[in-house]
C-alpha cells in the first residue's frame, strides 16, 4: 500500500495527463478511504437513524404490553391522544418550556459572562463556581430544588412563609424553567465568554475614541459581535430543552395536574403502562416539533449572523 | 460607574454566587449529615446531631452505589471510547474529502445534533435484535446519539488542521491507518477533551434513556439507581440519604472537571464559537 502511494505521487509529477492513481481509484480515496467513516455511519444509522424512521410506523399500530401481535390501525393512536387533550397540552407545555428554559438559560449565562470578563484570578474562581451546576446530575438538581421549593422545604423556612412553590398550575412551569436554566447558565457563560474574547480590541478602542458609553459599546458592539455564540447557545438551548425530562421528574413529576408534562414525561408514563404505540405517537409528534422548530431557527439566526 | 463598577461587580458576583449556588450546596452538604428527623423537613440549619457518616454508609449500601457506579462506568466509558474513535475517522474523511455524497453523509451524520433520538422505537428494535436491558445495547444507543456531536466538532477542527504534515507522513510511506493513528488522533487531542467532557456530561447523568434502555434491576445505572431510591415508597423524603448519594454521584464530574479545568473550558469554547 505504501509504495503504491508513492509511485502514485512520482507519476503525477513525472508525466502530466498520465493516468492518475494507482487501481483506478481517485486519490481522495487512496488517502481517506470511505471505512474510516463506515463504523460511524453504520452505529449512527442502525441506532439513531432507523429508530427514526421506524417511529412513522409504530404510531398507526396497536403495539402495546396487551397484544401478542402488532396491527396496523391507522390514526387511532393519534385520535386517542388529540381527544384526551394530552397531545394539545404536551405540545403547548413543552413549547413553553422551551422557549422560557432558552431564555432564562441565556439571560443568566449571559449577564455572568459579562461580569466575569476579564481575565483575572477572581474572575476565573467564579467562572469554576457558577459551572458546578453543568457539572450534577440534572436528576440531583431537581431533588436539590424539590427539597429547597417543598411546602415543607428550606424556602419558606427561611423566608417564614407558606407558599406551595411546586403546587401552583400556572407558576410551577415557569419556577422549574428557572431551575433549568440555573442548570445549564454556566455552559452559555462560558461559550458567550469566548464570543466576548472573540472582539477585536481595536474595535473596543474606536468605539470608546467616538464617546461610545458602556451601554451603547455594548448594543452597538459587542451585541452583534456575539451572533455566533447567540445562535450556538440559543438553538442548543431550545433544542436541548425540548428533550428535558430529568429535572422535571424529579421537581414536579408532570404535575400539579398535568401542568408540567412535556413530551417526555408524557411517554415515560404511558409507555410504563405499556401503552407503546401511544408513546410511539407522542414520540412522532416531538420530532416533527423539534423539526418544525429547528429549521427556521438555524436559518434564521444563521442569517442574522451575516446581516449584523 | 468605574468605581461603582470596580467594588460593585466583585461584590455582585461574591452575592450571586453564595445565593445561586452556595444555597443549594449548602442545603445538599447539610442536609446529607443531618439524622432522618431533622432532614424530613429540608431547612439550612446545621445539623443538630451530625451523623455523616452514618448517611453515607447507608446511601452506599443500601442505594447499591458501589453496582450503580460499576455499572455506569461500564456504560459509560466504552460509550464515549466508541464516539470519539468511531467519530474520529468519520470526521477525518468528511473533513478531507470533497464530493456530493461526501457531504451527504456529513449532512446525515450531524442530524442527530437537533433531532431528538426516538427512544420508544430504540426499545422496540433492541427487543428485536436481543440487546433490550443489556449493556451493549445501551453503549450502542449512547454512541448513536453523541456521535453527531463529536463529528460536527472533529470535523470543524481537522478542516483547519493544515493537510502538509499529513501529506508529508505520506511521502513517508505511512498507510492511511498510520496516519490516522499516528498524526489525526494526536493532533485532535484538544477537541477529544471537549468531545469527552461533553459526552460525559449527558451520560453519566442520563436516567432518560437508561430507564427505557436498561430498565431498573442489576444493571442500573448510578442515576438510575438514585431515581429508584429516591422515588420508593420506603425512602420517600428521605433527604439525608438522597442527598448523601447526590454528593457521592457528582463527585467523579466534578473531579475530572478540577483535573482537566483548563482545556475543558478552552475545549467547549473553542469548538462552539465558529
Amino acid at each position: 500500500m505504501a509504495d503504491t502511494v508513492v509511485r502514485t505521487r512520482k507519476q503525477q509529477s513525472a508525466a502530466h495527463g498520465a493516468p492518475k492513481g494507482v487501481g483506478r481509484l481517485p486519490r481522495a480515496a487512496v488517502h481517506h478511504p470511505w471505512w474510516f467513516a463506515l463504523p460511524a455511519i453504520v452505529v449512527f444509522a442502525g441506532f439513531f437513524l432507523v429508530p427514526n424512521l421506524l417511529n412513522f410506523y409504530y404510531p398507526f399500530t396497536n403495539w402495546s404490553s396487551y397484544h401478542a401481535d402488532i396491527a396496523f390501525t391507522g390514526l387511532d393512536n393519534f385520535r386517542t391522544i388529540a381527544d384526551d387533550g394530552s397531545l394539545l397540552r404536551a405540545i403547548r407545555t413543552t413549547l413553553v418550556y422551551a422557549l422560557l428554559a432558552a431564555l432564562f438559560q441565556n439571560g443568566f449565562g449571559l449577564v455572568l459572562a459579562l461580569l466575569l470578563e476579564d481575565d483575572s484570578r477572581f474572575n476565573r474562581f467564579f467562572r469554576a463556581v457558577f459551572f458546578l451546576p453543568v457539572l450534577i446530575s440534572a436528576l440531583a438538581t431537581g431533588y436539590v430544588f424539590q427539597a429547597l421549593l417543598d411546602q415543607d422545604g428550606a424556602l419558606n423556612s427561611v423566608l417564614g412563609t407558606d407558599i406551595p412553590w411546586l403546587g401552583s398550575t400556572t407558576w410551577t412551569l415557569v419556577i422549574v424553567t428557572l431551575i433549568h436554566g440555573w442548570k445549564w447558565m454556566g455552559l452559555s457563560m462560558l461559550i458567550y465568554l469566548a464570543g466576548l474574547k472573540g472582539i477585536p480590541g481595536e474595535m473596543l478602542e474606536a468605539a470608546k475614541c467616538d464617546g461610545a458609553g458602556p451601554w451603547r459599546t455594548f448594543w452597538s458592539v459587542r451585541w452583534p459581535m456575539l451572533a455566533p455564540a447567540v445562535t450556538f447557545n440559543v438553538t442548543t438551548a431550545l433544542i436541548g430543552s425540548m428533550n428535558t425530562f430529568d429535572i422535571v421528574q424529579a421537581t414536579t413529576g408532570g404535575g400539579p395536574a398535568a401542568s408540567t408534562e412535556v413530551f417526555n414525561i408524557y411517554m415515560f408514563r404511558i409507555f410504563g403502562q405499556g401503552l407503546y404505540a401511544q408513546a410511539s405517537a407522542m414520540s412522532l409528534v416531538l420530532f416533527l416539533v423539534v423539526v418544525a422548530v429547528a429549521i427556521p431557527l438555524v436559518v434564521g439566526l444563521r442569517r442574522r449572523e451575516q446581516l449584523l | 460607574m468605574t468605581a461603582v463598577w470596580r467594588y460593585g461587580r466583585p461584590s455582585l458576583v461574591v452575592l450571586l454566587a453564595g445565593l445561586a449556588v452556595g444555597v443549594p450546596l449548602w442545603l445538599v452538604a447539610v442536609t446529607s449529615a443531618k439524622p432522618q428527623a431533622e432532614a424530613i423537613e429540608p431547612n439550612l440549619d446545621l445539623p443538630r446531631h451530625w451523623q455523616p457518616s452514618a448517611n453515607y454508609a447507608d446511601a452506599v449500601s443500601q442505594g447499591e452505589m458501589l453496582r450503580g457506579f460499576l455499572n455506569s462506568l461500564l456504560v459509560v466509558v466504552p460509550s464515549v471510547v466508541l464516539v470519539l474513535l468511531l467519530g474520529a475517522g468519520a470526521a477525518w474523511v468528511f473533513a478531507r474529502r470533497k464530493s456530493k455524497l461526501v457531504s451527504a453523509a456529513y449532512a446525515l451524520c450531524i442530524s442527530g445534533l437537533l433531532l431528538p433520538p426516538a427512544v420508544i422505537t430504540i426499545v422496540m428494535e433492541l427487543r428485536q435484535l436481543g440487546l433490550a436491558g443489556t449493556r451493549p445495547g445501551m453503549i450502542a444507543v449512547y454512541t448513536g446519539m453523541y456521535l453527531s456531536t463529536s463529528i460536527f466538532f472533529m470535523t470543524g477542527f481537522i478542516r483547519a488542521i493544515p493537510t502538509e504534515l499529513e501529506e508529508a507522513a505520506r511521502m513517508d510511506g505511512a498507510s492511511p491507518s498510520r496516519i490516522f493513528w499516528r498524526i489525526v488522533l494526536p493532533l485532535l487531542r484538544p477537541v477529544i477533551a471537549t468531545a469527552t467532557i461533553m459526552v460525559m456530561l449527558y451520560a453519566w447523568s442520563d436516567v432518560f434513556y437508561a430507564f427505557f434502555v436498561l430498565g431498573g434491576g442489576d444493571r442500573a445505572t448510578l442515576p438510575l439507581n438514585l431515581y429508584q431510591v429516591a422515588s420508593a415508597q420506603l425512602y420517600l423524603n428521605n433527604w439525608h440519604l438522597v442527598f448523601a448519594y447526590v454528593v457521592v454521584m457528582s463527585l467523579p464530574m466534578v473531579a475530572v472537571f478540577l483535573v482537566g479545568q483548563r482545556k475543558i473550558v478552552s475545549g467547549i469554547t473553542s469548538g462552539a464559537v465558529k
